[in-house]
């Protein structure tokens, strides 16, 4: 195992502790609000999608728990869990705040801003300042989206749709307002991590020597510049449309409803990749690391995740089947979005490989990776059902839909974030986690979520509608299973907090390079210092080299 | 591993401009991240007015005839002044970043201060324009009272109308508070031909907003 | 400090600008400004066909908006990074126009008889064959 980098000053590997850090160097609650440093900032970003993720993972358990029985009712009481109006609150906040709070930004701006300027051996990211806005105007954001839950709440679902989200009541414009926000927190984040890439690289380090994370966080940021400002737009309309009566998305004034849907699509089907590029990112690390083998198809998993970006802008019609857009439309989306499983199928395979004869150890994040490579090859194949025009009429708006975005979603990218949370975990707080709970934590966590999720794959193929508050007795032991498994699902991810917060308690004891890492994050001390590396690191080698030092280097 | 905080080169701004920030190598290389940078913001809000063209777009081609018809409310000369005011506005601006970047240092001042005028007069013309629409009742939405013969989708093409130069004359005052903050600057001494970025980066701002003005202009004043 | 890629003694040290920039950018402004009166006295053209003035004024603009981008905002002599940036804006633009266009100008025109009887056909009374 050979350091990939010459860091003048720096050669034991265990150093006495506790040290200087990027933690300790400086205190008080004043110090972090003012903070421009990346790493600081990432942990504040890594707080605040805690919170959101607990906040959209209670109101996700109490959706299951009122779906329990058909009269939705428990223990003998008289009265439902949740009322039809507050679970239609209920649900739409969940994913609004999944979405919006927690998923866009949390592999980017908690895990990205920590890591990306570590990986690329740079100080700092481009603009340290715009990092810092950028998190004020994401507190803002939830504020106002927490907000809206009080003053009268929402029910349009996540998505907005017009005419209902124009004429019903409640907080509608408030959280449109909110998503805007929040829209400018990501564009800045994406912006940062750009121009950062294009310029902030070490020496030595070409485009194809930057780790495959940064590849695919850079993809994430092009969308993210690309496509937020149509979100702003949409609901600056969505907005305008409820005070004034613009009309543009209201047939009776000659608009057309289902031109909000091509607005917000042109948004939310890139946002997906958003969503699950970061996700494929932190996968192309754990792979090599956890294998000891050098990542098979560097290039391929590279061009792929520019590959996603940019098909992600074509297909987004396939949401719109059955909106009454044309056949015509249907039809040219239909056939693009088969061509986005090219690419993913190319990152799959090329995962595989990097395992295929390689030393893999189970570490924690390994379990993760692998659950990864399952859940998401679940989602992704089930994704082909919903793009083919056919079988996608008869699915739409079934738990069929609910079940294939949580496994590519949460079982993409949740459970990848939480494999890169433990991996990244001795770098962000120079402690290590205790293995054995984040094993039956994982282990809790992949039991439950296929009992949730693919229980509703047969319940949507049945034809039990998303979203509905009512169903049919026939469907009620699935709909149990389904809720069973969500308190399984939930006990692991609960198992997953305690045991990295456990871990707070304790002195600083996680090495510097606790997984055999290649990347330049694991050539400086744990946790950084402020500046990040003494001097300026050097890159000599590849990416994803495991051979000894001295052995020839090439292709 | 030291308990002491290390200098190493590029921390530290002993030999190195002030006004090159500690995480970045060179001059060059801030200079560059900087713009960028700003590309990429512009991108954004090509964008972000984007949505407002393609709705446009889309609802022009399903209300052709209204859409005609509504435009002849728009004074045309009116239209026409602003572009050459903008467009002189740019070029100023132009010729303020030239200036700054060969350390002229009145040029810039007197440039900045003539393209916030002209920035000035666009908004004053358009405050006619508006004023006027308003006293007709050619309001966006539900607010539309026009009183005069008219089809029935022109409340569409008012709405619009008020949403596209409305998001693009928030532009042009955000333009100005960014262009008297250069004036102040520039007067102070702060540009020379080593780091003038503010000057360049407000620039390429300016002429997007002129630039989203060459498009505004034919598709509201000119469609037959 | 070896450093990163760059690393000029002056900040613009690789900034090629025109040779003569005063000279170069009133040119440009004079041209933007005979283009102006171009499109605006085309609109007082009929050309026949609604769509050719649009066309026209279009293409006018777009010429307009290249010489501002290209010259005034220094496309021309800054790195390509930055102009492939602001192609890509427009690009992206265009597909998101493009989509919504296919589906608008592909969908069953209201005014085409084949709509107007399809009412009839899906009426209780009539004849319950598959209809599309």
């Amino acid at each position: 195992m050979g350091h990939v980098v010459s860091a003048p000053g720096k050669t034991a590997a265990e150093s006495p502790r506790p040290q200087k850090n990027y933690l300790n160097e400086q205190s008080g609650l004043w110090s972090w609000l003012t903070t421009v440093d990346h790493k600081r900032i990432g942990i504040m970003y890594l707080i605040g999608i805690a919170i959101a993720f607990l906040l959209g993972g209670l109101m996700a358990l109490l959706v299951r728990l009122t779906l329990l029985t058909p009269d939705h009712k428990i223990f003998g009481s008289s009265t439902p869990i949740l009322s039809a109006e507050a679970y239609n609150q209920v649900f739409t906040l969940h994913g609004a705040i999944m979405v919006f709070l927690f998923i866009i930004p949390s592999v980017p701006a908690a895990l990205g801003n920590f890591v990306l300027p570590l990986m690329l051996g740079a100080k700092d990211v481009a603009f340290p300042r715009l990092n810092l806005v950028s998190w004020y105007i994401y507190v803002i954001g939830a504020i106002m989206a927490v907000a809206s839950i009080l003053l009268g709440g929402i029910d349009t679902g996540w998505t907005f749709y017009t005419p209902y989200s124009t004429t019903t009541g409640g907080a509608v414009t408030l959280m449109t307002m909110a998503a805007f926000v929040l829209g400018f927190s990501s564009i800045f984040t994406g912006i940062n991590f750009i121009a950062t890439v294009h310029k902030l690289r070490a020496p030595g380090m070409g485009w194809f020597q930057m780790p495959l994370f940064v590849w695919g966080i850079y993809s994430t940021a092009i969308i993210q510049v690309l496509a937020t400002p149509v979100l702003g737009i949409t609901l600056v309309l969505l907005a305008l449309e409820r005070v004034f009566n613009v009309g543009i998305f209201d047939a009776r004034l000659g608009g057309d409803p289902v031109l909000f849907q091509h607005f917000f699509w042109f948004y939310s089907h890139p946002a997906v990749y958003i969503m699950i590029l970061p996700g494929m990112a932190i996968i192309s690390e754990l792979m090599p690391t956890f294998s000891r083998k050098t990542i098979f198809g560097y290039r391929a998993i590279a061009f792929s995740s520019i590959a996603i970006a940019l098909i992600s802008f074509i297909v987004w019609g396939h949401h719109m089947f059955v909106s009454g857009q044309s056949q015509m439309a249907s039809v040219i989306f239909s056939f693009l979005t088969f061509l986005v499983a090219i690419p993913s199928g190319i990152k799959v395979l090329n995962w595989v490989a990097t395992m295929y004869k390689g030393n893999v150890s189970l570490e924690a994040p390994m379990l993760y990776a692998i659950s990864f490579l399952l859940l998401f090859s679940i989602g992704g194949l089930t994704g082909l059902f919903l793009g083919a025009l056919s079988t996608d009429v008869h699915l739409t708006d079934t738990y069929f839909i609910v079940a294939h975005f949580h496994y590519v979603m949460m079982g993409g990218t949740v459970i990848a974030f939480i494999g890169g949370l433990h991996y990244w975990w001795p770098k962000m707080t120079g402690r290590m986690y205790n293995e054995f709970w984040a094993k039956v934590a994982c282990a809790l966590t992949f039991i439950g979520f296929n009992m949730t999720f693919l229980t509703q794959f047969f319940l949507g193929s049945q034809g039990m509608p998303r979203r509905y508050y009512n169903y049919l007795d026939q469907f009620q032991p699935l709909h149990a299973f389904s809720t069973f498994g969500s308190w399984v699902l939930g006990l692991g991810l609960f198992i997953t907090a305690g045991c990295l917060l456990a871990s707070l308690r304790k002195p600083y004891d996680a090495p510097d390079n606790p997984w055999g890492g290649t990347t330049l994050e694991w050539a400086t001390q744990s946790p950084p210092i402020t500046h990040n590396f003494e001097g300026q690191p050097v890159l000599e080698r590849e990416p994803y080299d495991y051979r000894p030092v001295g052995a020839k280097v090439g292709h | 591993m030291s308990m002491t905080v290390v200098d190493t080169p590029g921390h530290g701004h002993h030999g190195h401009d002030p006004n090159q920030q500690h995480h970045f190598a060179s001059m060059a290389q801030q200079f560059d991240s900087a713009k960028i940078g700003m590309w990429l913001f512009l991108a954004t809000e090509i964008l972000l007015f984007g949505g407002l063209f393609v709705g446009y777009g889309i609802m022009q081609g399903q209300h052709a005839e209204a859409f005609k018809s509504a435009h002849h409310h728009l004074d045309k000369r009116l239209g026409f002044l602003n572009t050459v005011v903008l467009l002189v506005s740019s070029w100023t601006m132009v010729m303020a970043v030239y200036s700054a970047s060969v350390n002229k240092r009145k040029a810039t001042v007197i440039l900045l201060i003539i393209t916030l005028l002209c920035a000035g007069t666009f908004m004053v013309v358009k405050y006619f324009e508006y004023s006027h629409k308003i006293h007709d009742g050619l309001l966006p939405g539900k607010y539309f009272s026009y009183k005069g013969p008219h089809l029935e989708r022109e409340r569409m093409f008012f709405s619009f109308y008020f949403m596209m130069t409305g998001l693009h004359g928030i532009h042009v005052l955000l333009g100005m508070v960014a262009i008297s903050w250069l004036i102040f600057r520039a007067n102070r001494g702060d540009f020379s031909s080593s780091w003038y970025t503010p000057v360049d980066l407000v620039g390429l701002y300016w002429h997007l907003v002129d630039l989203i003005w060459i498009y505004l202009f034919p598709l509201l004043y000119l469609i037959q | 400090m070896s450093a990163h890629e760059h690393d000029h003694a002056s900040s613009h040290g690789d900034h090629h600008g025109p040779k003569n920039p005063p000279r170069v950018f009133t040119a440009v402004l004079i041209a933007l400004l005979i283009l102006t009166f171009i499109t605006v006295g085309a609109s007082y053209v009929n050309f026949g066909s609604d769509s050719v003035n649009v066309v026209i004024a279009l293409t006018i603009a777009t010429i307009k908006a290249s010489l501002v981008a290209l010259f005034f905002m220094h496309l021309k002599y800054d790195k390509p990074v930055n102009a492939l940036i602001a192609v890509s804006g427009f690009l992206f633009l265009g597909l998101f126009l493009l989509f919504p266009l296919i589906d608008f100008e592909s969908r069953m025109d209201a005014d085409d008889p084949a709509y107007q009887s399809k009412p009839a056909a899906i009426a209780p009374t009539a004849p319950a064959a598959p209809q599309h």
